[in-house]
């Protein structure tokens, strides 16, 4: 691996976000002609590492060196200057402009200060091509376009600012079979014209094909470094594993439940191309967790439940009887009794500059209100109790909830749900961004819930706390039930080779031998 | 391929605003007792030209996802300020022309310096600049008053040739200059990505900056070129409170009408311009047809209404109901 000097290399760059640490000196080098690619679970620090390569982020402190020289890079547009050129995840393109445009918007042709179009339309053409994506129209806007028709044109517009270094952040993601393995030959050609390709990618048998090398990240650190193939999956997902066991989590009920039918059942439920025939239930007393990578369909179903996507195919029961959510407002009518605990408190869950009081009285209002009218005492003694129950820490309701802090934010936005007594709740990664203390108050408060006859649905990208919290998990992939894991079989291993789409056999196999 | 097809989807709101403008014009002068006359184009060239500069002024910011509530009161400071200056001799004449268009575009440049760099919502920002810039037409003229080059007035605001309506050329002249530069050139792509998704035109590394300032700069100017035809009109300058605000809501309404996205990155000032004359028209059209000049804000309200839902009906095309609100 070093038999080249390094085109690129950083040392002991770290980031904290917060108290955060999202990467702890890590150490990379990056060779031209080679494709080396980068694996970790949800959360090791493979996004921080690209974003601060690409300019998006300045790294707190570590150097960095282009062709042995030092270098910084203050904006995405300083990094494209110097040859770096990142691929995001989520997309940068520009909806309203036509592919042309967004082709070369960094940089775009001109002639007599005004946009050349003539110029423009030849060099759009020529990146389409490359990227073997002849079939686009250059004149078509970006918006019109499929997802995957949408991420060739951004594998184009990288291609068009003539990178040295390429970096794809699961630039496969959103890809039909067939694109993939054009952007592979594409991807094999620039590594054969010395261009030096970072490839972050969830998917085994994409790197076993493509990469010379991979890094293993952890914990916002690098654990290994080795050349492609030298080490077997197994060995692989045994290195992305290795954090030490911190939570504590409120013991599982071993008597049996599938007696009683379930409160809430999925049949063959399917949204656009994001979500594929998930049929799974939920009994009372039940905590059903949702596994697998970030943005594999898990809070896209979530929404589907809730009454916010339009255009879903297939069945939801509830109690056994088909019904049909039409908005969050139809999912919490005491019929159906459902409750969604947002991803993101700050937007979907909490009016931050109002008080305690407003934000959680606001989905229970008809609760504590006779014709409209708000009975103010009756509020205020359910809001007590809640306050009590959860143990949020504020110096009052009326003080605005912005002023507490995020473990704090996230009890009330989960109280402001059970003012309304809900029979299901749907949480999506409640624990992100909160404390250690926090997230144990609410493993207890969760198998409370579920023990007093609530179903639970719990997506969490943090492997712990599915095999500590839950009585089921489903690990979602592209969209669909990839596995279902009950009870003992809830472990790190099985979670991560399932979220991998490995061949869960060889796992097995291993693991006994092991 | 068809690149036509392609060039129609683009130009669809700017196509039906002139397709309305047409219609309405067509129906006008087949009902005016004198007809599709020099006359009667001239009369109707010049009611139509203000809110054209202004809903012109307008749209570049728009563009950019912001919005200027301003633009009216920048209209009503320059008209204040012409009455002043633009008098005496041709150089003197010449001089106070551009001394009103540099302080329209002074003030667009105040408001684009405080939306980039004081970060303030546009709209917070211009409803603030803008009283600023009525009170200060306010002291130049308490009272309506003052006068102007009357030659210079008499051509701005009469006919080329006998036949075309002098206020025309010149909007085309400003089309030409000041538009189609800007639309063309990479400050004007930077706009439309910046009002298109800001973080993704940020990512690709797009001067964004750049773009609102050349934005609301251009807008000043194009509001002051507005307030100059004012003070054409009128031989006086009137800082006239209500008339300012209908300008700046007129131009918002003339925005939408021409296909503008208020959520930005879509749409052209031509369709704006387009959007203002038949929104004028609307109000013309009542008179040709004996209505009391009473209808004629319900009668805009409501065919503004109906050419702001043919645009929502991509509402109904959303797959995730959160995507309505953002």
């Amino acid at each position: 691996m070093t038999e080249a000097a390094p085109l690129f290399c950083m040392e002991g760059v770290s980031k904290r976000y917060g108290g955060v640490r999202a990467i702890e000196k890590a150490d990379l080098d990056v060779t031209a002609g080679r494709i080396h690619a980068i694996l970790g679970e949800n959360g090791a620090g493979k996004s921080t590492l690209i974003k601060i390569m690409a300019g998006v982020v300045a790294p707190d402190e570590g150097r960095m060196a282009l062709d042995g020289r030092a270098a910084t890079f203050a904006s995405p547009a300083a990094a494209n200057q110097a040859g770096i050129v990142c691929i995001f995840q989520e997309l940068s393109l520009i909806p309203d402009l036509s592919v042309a445009d967004n082709i070369v918007i960094s940089n775009p042709p001109t002639r007599f200060g005004m946009i050349d179009r003539g110029a423009q339309r030849r060099i759009a053409e020529e990146a389409l091509a490359r990227a073997g994506a002849s079939d686009i129209h250059p004149l078509a806007l970006v918006k019109d376009l499929p997802l995957s028709r949408r991420q060739m044109v951004e594998i184009a517009k990288a291609l068009a600012r003539n990178p040295r270094i390429l970096i794809l952040d699961e630039a496969t993601s959103a890809l039909t079979a067939a694109d993939v393995s054009k952007v592979f030959i594409v991807l094999k050609r620039l590594r054969a014209e010395g261009l030096a390709l970072l490839y972050i990618s969830h998917r085994m048998h994409e790197i076993a094909e493509l990469a010379d090398e991979c890094s293993v990240f952890r914990n916002g650190q690098k654990v290994a470094t080795y050349a492609a193939g030298s080490k077997s999956d197994n060995e692989v997902v045994e290195l992305m594993i290795g954090r030490e066991y911190s939570h504590v989590f409120p013991p599982k009920p071993t008597r049996p439940k599938s007696e009683t039918p379930p409160v809430l059942e999925t049949r063959k439920l399917s949204w656009t191309e994001r979500l594929r025939d998930i049929s799974f239930s939920v009994r009372a007393g039940e905590i059903v967790g949702l596994g697998g990578l970030d943005g594999q369909g898990q809070r896209d179903l979530l929404l589907a439940l809730f009454g916010v996507l339009r255009g879903c195919s297939g069945e939801i029961l509830i109690d056994g009887k088909a019904v049909s959510i039409a908005s969050p407002a139809a999912a919490k009518s005491k019929k159906i009794g459902m409750a969604l605990i947002p991803e993101d408190r700050k937007t979907e869950g909490l009016m931050l500059p109002m008080t305690v009081r407003d934000n959680l009285s606001f989905a229970a209002l008809d609760r504590v209100s006779h014709g409209g009218i708000v009975d103010r005492e009756a509020e205020r003694r359910l809001i007590d109790d809640m306050i009590k129950l959860l143990g949020i820490r504020t110096a009052g309701i009326d003080i605005a909830v912005g002023a507490l802090s995020g473990g704090n934010q996230q009890k009330v936005v989960i109280a402001k749900w059970l003012m309304n007594q809900p029979r299901i709740i749907l949480l999506n990664d409640p624990t992100r961004g909160i404390d250690v203390g926090t997230k144990q108050e609410l493993y207890q408060l969760l198998r409370k819930l579920a023990d007093a006859g609530a179903a639970i649905v719990f997506y969490s990208t943090d492997y712990d706390e599915l095999i500590g919290c839950c009585d089921r998990v489903l690990v979602l992939y592209d969209g669909a039930v990839k596995r279902e894991l009950v009870g003992p079989e809830i472990t790190e291993r099985a979670l991560i080779a399932s979220a991998l789409n490995i061949d869960m056999a060889e796992v097995g196999r291993a693991a006994v031998t092991a | 391929m068809k690149d036509w097809r392609f060039w129609l989807a683009e130009q669809r709101g700017t196509l039906l605003a002139v397709g309305i403008f047409v219609m309405m014009f067509i129906i006008y002068s087949s009902n005016h007792p004198a007809g599709f006359s020099p006359n009667v184009v001239q009369t109707a060239a010049n009611k139509g030209v203000l809110l054209a500069f202004v809903a012109m002024a307008q749209a570049l910011v728009v563009i950019t996802a912001g919005i200027d509530l301003s633009v009216g009161m920048i209209f009503t400071l320059t008209n204040c300020l012409a009455s002043w200056v633009v008098v005496g001799s041709p150089l003197q004449v010449a001089m106070g022309v551009i001394v009103v268009l540099g302080v329209g575009s002074l003030c667009g440049a105040i408001n684009g310096a405080i939306v980039i760099y004081g970060r303030l919502q546009p709209i917070v920002a211009t409803i603030a600049t803008g009283a600023v810039y009525f009170g200060i037409a306010l002291a130049l003229r308490p009272t309506p008053g003052g006068g102007v080059d009357e030659t210079l007035a008499d051509a701005m605001t009469g006919r080329v040739f006998g036949v075309v309506p002098a206020s025309l050329v010149v909007l085309a002249a400003v089309v030409a200059v000041v538009w189609v530069p800007f639309s063309r050139s990479v400050t004007g792509r930077a706009a439309y990505a910046t009002g298109s998704s800001e973080a993704a035109a940020y990512m690709s590394g797009v001067p964004i900056r750049r773009a609102k300032m050349a934005a609301y700069t251009l807008s000043g100017l194009l509001a002051s070129i507005g307030g100059l035809f004012l003070t054409f009109f009128t031989y006086t300058g009137d800082a006239a409170y209500a008339s300012g605000n209908a300008y700046t809501l007129f131009s918002i309404a003339a925005v939408v009408l021409g296909g503008v996205s208020l959520f930005g990155g879509k749409g052209s000032a031509i369709g704006a311009i387009f959007g203002a004359l038949a929104f004028r028209t609307i109000g013309d059209l009542l008179f040709v047809f004996d209505f009391d000049p009473l209808w004629q804000p319900l009668f805009q309200g409501v065919v503004l209404l109906l050419a702001v839902s043919l645009g929502a009906f991509g509402l109904f095309r959303v797959r995730n109901r959160l995507d309505w609100f953002g």
